[in-house]
């Protein structure tokens, strides 16, 4: 009897370490789903991966911060990027502390003229940029340029993240 | 210049008034003429052509619509006019622009190019202009070739200069400023974008002054209301801002303050004014166009109302008019 005890223990470690997992998830380090430069085709990346926490926000994306606070962000990256050296996009990638913040911000959004395409949770497709949600991810990718194929450079990017975000 | 030799627009305001009277005496139509100039003066300058084949602005068709914004605003006929009537030789002038939006929202480089080139000939020299914003590696992203020292005009962030050690205070707001404000410029020239925000309902000339404080992130609740409004009552922003100069080459009527292409036009203007409060109003007549064109609601009806814009005419603050009939619209 007394042999099976440490097993319970183990199982019981366990069962508490996964439910203070899910009390108090930490963000996932999603500097690693910003591609290398080729790890998608045509795409490199033309900086480093810049990272805000839910405090800082502001400094990035000024007054817009206090939509996604309210929503539960953590924090925030971006990198820049340049496809075949004709279009130069940004992603940013805000990790929620829950789904339900990323599909907050995603609903909250206008469809306007935007496609959906089969990314992720849930994406909408523009002529300049991509918005997708994964999980507790919400992805933006925005082209400064207007160019006949920027939105499907801008999907191939998007799948190339959305493939390194956890689920 | 010294400070007696700086109008303001409290100033302006005053003796326009006065003269007003003093004409009035003489007759119905000086009477109305100078009811006429009692009005806040707002430029709204559109070019269709000012891009080429390109997206990029063309930098003679940028000047060509400065000029023409800034002599209609001073009602003079020479391009020169406008500046020397607003700095002196000795000024040192500072072009706050507005740099957080990226290279595709940020205060358009041709524009501050040609400001400067004016001021230039004004008699200002190079190393006594400074364009800057919080950050120098933000203006670095919007595209502004960062320098520091030598003769060249000047650019960087707060960031580089610093903010200074005192709290200065009014209503509800306690902030430090930048250095570059209180010791690299006598004059101030405003350089926001025509930007939807969703916080303050819209972000113009009054909103871009919290890129001179050290803590905007404190003051975005309410719709920003009433702070936008007392942040600009600080004496030193009150006292050197003289001109504001809206970049509106490419605006956003949803999703600001940030770029988002979906949301955003190409509206290839400027909207001109030396009082910011009547511009941030005309401008936010130009965005809810844009929301009712594109079947968007009002922002009254999305609940973020620009009331900033109305706090900042009231009494306590009089920082210029958000009355449409003390506005003179003029459109070109």
């Amino acid at each position: 009897m007394r042999a099976g005890f440490p097993k319970c223990r183990v199982l019981l470690a366990e069962m508490l370490l996964l439910l203070a997992l899910g009390c108090n998830r930490q963000p996932a380090n999603i500097a690693a789903a910003f591609p290398a430069s080729d790890e998608v085709a045509g795409w490199s990346r033309t900086s480093g991966i810049r990272t805000y926490e839910a405090a800082d926000l502001w400094k990035y994306i000024d007054g817009e911060a206090e939509k996604y606070l309210s929503a539960g962000v953590q924090r925030a990256s971006t990198a820049d990027y340049k496809f075949q050296n004709n279009l130069e996009a940004v992603v940013d990638i805000y990790a929620m502390s829950k789904a339900d913040g990323a599909t907050k911000l995603f609903d909250s959004e206008p469809a306007a003229d935007a496609k959906s395409v089969d990314l992720g949770d849930a994406a909408r497709l523009f002529r300049q940029s991509l918005l997708f949600r994964k999980g507790s991810q919400l992805v933006r990718i925005v082209a400064y340029q207007d160019s006949p194929g920027a939105p499907e450079a801008l999907l191939a990017l998007g799948r190339g993240v959305a493939q390194r975000l956890p689920k | 210049m010294n400070k007696s030799e700086v109008t303001s627009r409290r100033e302006f305001l005053r003796i326009v008034v006065a003269g007003a009277a003093v004409f009035g005496a003489s007759g119905k139509l000086e009477s109305a003429e100078a009811a006429e100039s009692a009005k806040s003066r707002v430029v709204v300058a559109r070019d269709p052509k000012l891009r080429g084949a390109t997206d990029a602005v063309d930098s003679q068709r940028m000047l060509k619509l400065l000029d023409q914004s800034m002599q209609s605003l001073f009602d003079v006929d020479h391009p020169s006019g406008p500046w020397k009537k607003l700095v002196r030789p000795g000024d040192k002038v500072g072009l706050k622009v507005n740099a957080l939006g990226g290279r595709a929202l940020s205060s358009n480089l041709q524009l501050v190019e040609a400001v400067c080139e004016r001021l230039q000939q004004a008699g200002i020299k190079a190393q006594d202009i400074v364009i800057w914003d919080r950050d120098t590696e933000e203006l670095e992203r919007a595209g502004f070739h960062i320098s520091m020292g030598g003769s060249r005009v000047q650019c960087f962030g707060t960031d580089q200069a610093g903010y200074e050690d005192d709290l200065v205070t009014y209503g509800s707001v306690g902030s430090r400023l930048s250095k570059i404000l209180t010791r690299n410029c006598n004059v101030l020239i405003n350089v926001p974008v025509l930007k939807d925000h969703d916080g303050a309902g819209v972000s113009m000339a009054l909103k871009n002054m919290y890129g001179v404080i050290h803590n905007p992130n404190k003051y975005h609740p309410n719709g920003c209301n009433p702070y936008i409004a007392d942040v600009n009552m600080l004496p030193e922003i009150q006292t050197k801002m003289r001109l504001s100069i809206c970049d509106a080459t490419t605006a956003t009527y949803e999703g600001g303050p940030g770029y988002k292409p979906q949301y955003s036009w190409k509206n290839n203007g400027l909207v001109v004014s030396c009082d910011p409060v009547a511009l941030d109003y005309v401008g936010w007549q130009v965005i809810e166009r844009k929301r009712a064109e594109k079947g968007l609601k009002t922002l009254q009806a999305d609940k973020r109302a620009p009331l900033y814009i109305a706090t900042a005419a009231d009494a306590q603050h009089r920082l210029g008019t958000n009355d449409p009939k003390k506005i003179s619209l003029i459109e070109i």
